[in-house]
């Protein structure tokens, strides 16, 4: 259901993956990501499911936690599937009136879909692994830097805090309201695709109602408290590099090393 | 009519994180025409309990038979037990959204089915019901209305589906004084004119008290304590254990008899405190 979606949760823990500063992960994460584009060989594939299976390892999420966030974006995992395989052009393999598939299709069309799958559980491990106000936080001191060109990193991490703060806030509400009109007797199953499209206004427009209501009681209760923007804030939790961050450091380029060696591996 | 429930259990987030026993092994029954209170600290389970009453929420396990037919089996159709079981949610006031107050209340009986002419007619019916005037709000939007109204249309709402018992959580939570009147007297009006079934959540003792011919007290998940509102209300010490108090009424004529020990009283509404001072008083003159 709608409580499946796994994006910007987190899951309570105290591994060393836990423990490791937000910005670190988010570099991780980020490398992580380039470095399967870098990939382009089987054995670069298998070595970068297997950093990531040991990393989920030492961070004892279970498997079935990050495999839930799978779920919600699979669809979009199998249309590149498809597109990928009738898509590319090369040594035909099998032909059948306008569809072609052919080897090279094959192959890009098995990357690309383990890529996708290794980069959202690569994500997800950094989001079930870090608290929101953590990542947030990381997230702004890592965008200081372009503060002097004129971002509002300040603004851009209490906007994206909010956001993930009201992601079960408003998944709730949803719920609530589905419930609610569920009770009048509300059917979201049945019926052809306008009806269905339709059924939904009985959702969105409390919806909508809702979120400007929170949104306006919030804005207040910050007002209430004298929030000014980022000028001159300081923080109850500094975050600080830690000894773990150097060994993460030192194994992220490890790695690299490997996967850019990996790209001469032929067998 | 009536509405049995047989060793219902929940669990909220099952074999995940965050997991909670919502509800553990509740059992209880309402006959014809009864109303049943339902009191509880917050988070002991009432809204959750209620949501089962419809089948909006499965059992883990334990059945719920409404009529004499089992709910919980998976073969009932959901739209008949809604038909029959409405549900007003706490702050129903959230889930209005049509232009019109008219068209908003039509749309529990419109999803139910029912003719143009006799949503019409139950629309009418039930606004009325709820203490409202029809003529004057039908063409408003529900968006203009003041809070209470807002509710009392929401509760309209479920209402018009004709339902023969009649769930309200905390219907009169964050009115003031006079909404909150007013709301008490439509849940007394409905349940006497309509000869439902009333089931309701509320955490003012004095309104329990007044309305409900049984009670239930909800902790943690099971059922603390039932029975009819003076045996629930005569057990002070469990009920403060609970987070929970006395009815305003009770609370004063405890207090006399802790001071005035030949005074007798087992009153819980102010109506019956009165006269109960009353007579001790004309005893006491002699
Ligand atoms: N959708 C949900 N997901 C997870 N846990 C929930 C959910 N809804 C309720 N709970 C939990 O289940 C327990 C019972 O909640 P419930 O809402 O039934 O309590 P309640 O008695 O109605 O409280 P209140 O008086 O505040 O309305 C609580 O511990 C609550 O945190
Ligand atoms: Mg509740």
């Amino acid at each position: 259901m709608i409580r499946d979606i796994t994006l910007g949760q987190y899951y309570p823990g105290d591994s060393a993956v836990h423990r490791l500063d937000a910005r670190t992960k988010i570099i991780a994460t980020l490398l992580y990501i380039i470095e399967l584009f870098v990939v382009n060989n089987f054995w670069g594939f298998l070595i970068a499911a297997a950093a990531l299976f040991a990393v989920i390892a030492v961070s004892r999420v279970p498997l079935k936690f990050i495999f839930r966030g799978l779920t919600a974006v699979f669809l979009i995992i199998a249309f590149t599937f498809v597109l990928n395989l009738f898509m590319v052009e090369g040594r035909v393999l099998w032909h059948w009136k306008f569809l072609t598939i052919t080897y090279e299709g094959v192959h890009r069309a098995f990357f690309m879909a383990v890529r996708l799958v290794l980069l959202i559980i690569g994500s997800s491990v950094m989001t079930l692994t870090t608290k929101p106000v953590e990542l947030t936080d990381g997230l702004e001191k890592l965008l200081k830097p372009f503060s002097k060109i004129g971002l509002p990193s300040h603004e851009i991490a209490l906007m994206m805090t909010i956001a993930l703060r009201f992601i079960p806030t408003l998944m709730e509400e949803t719920d609530k309201i589905i419930k609610a009109q569920q009770a009048r007797g509300a059917d979201f199953e049945s019926g052809n695709l306008l009806q269905r499209a339709k059924s939904l206004i009985p959702i969105l427009v409390p919806l909508f109602v809702s979120s400007f209501r929170i949104a306006q009681d919030l804005a207040l209760a910050m007002e209430a408290r004298c929030y000014r923007g980022g000028g001159g804030r300081t923080r109850m939790n500094e975050i600080k590099f830690r000894r773990g961050d150097a060994v993460a450091a030192v194994l992220m380029v490890l790695f690299l090393a490997v996967i850019i060696a990996s790209r001469f591996i032929t067998l | 009519m009536s509405i049995e429930v047989r060793d219902l259990n929940y669990i909220y987030n099952a074999g995940m994180p965050g997991e909670t026993v919502a509800l553990r092994d509740v059992s209880f029954d309402v006959c014809d025409g009864e109303t049943l209170g339902i009191i509880g600290h917050t988070g002991s389970g009432k809204s959750t309990l209620l949501q089962h009453l419809n089948g909006l929420i499965k059992p883990a396990s334990g059945e719920i038979i409404v009529n004499g037919q089992c709910i919980t089996d998976g073969k009932t159709k959901m739209t008949e037990v809604r038909r029959k079981v409405g549900l007003v949610f706490q702050y129903p006031e959230y889930q209005l959204f049509e232009e019109t107050v008219a068209k908003d209340v039509a749309f529990g009986p419109k999803n139910l089915g029912m003719e143009e002419e006799e949503i019409e007619e139950k629309v009418r019916n039930a606004v009325g019901l709820v203490g409202l005037d029809y003529e004057e709000i039908k063409d408003m939007s529900p968006f203009e209305l003041s809070g209470g109204m807002k509710r009392r249309v929401a509760i309209a709402g479920v209402i018009a589906m004709g339902p023969e018992i009649l769930i309200l959580d905390e219907p009169t939570a964050g009115l003031d004084p006079s909404a909150h009147r007013d709301i008490l007297a439509m849940g007394r009006r409905i349940h006497d004119e309509m000869g439902i079934i009333l089931i309701f959540v509320s955490h003012n003792m004095a309104d329990i008290a007044m309305l409900s011919d049984k009670v239930i007290v909800m902790s943690e998940g099971t059922i603390a304590l039932s029975g009819t509102p003076k045996e629930v209300f005569s057990q002070r010490e469990r009920l403060e254990v609970m987070g929970l108090a006395l009815p305003p009424a009770r609370e004063i004529t405890e207090l006399i008899k802790s001071k005035a020990p030949a005074f007798k009283s087992d009153a819980i509404t102010i109506d019956e405190a009165a006269e109960d001072i009353k007579t001790y008083l004309e005893e006491a003159r002699g």
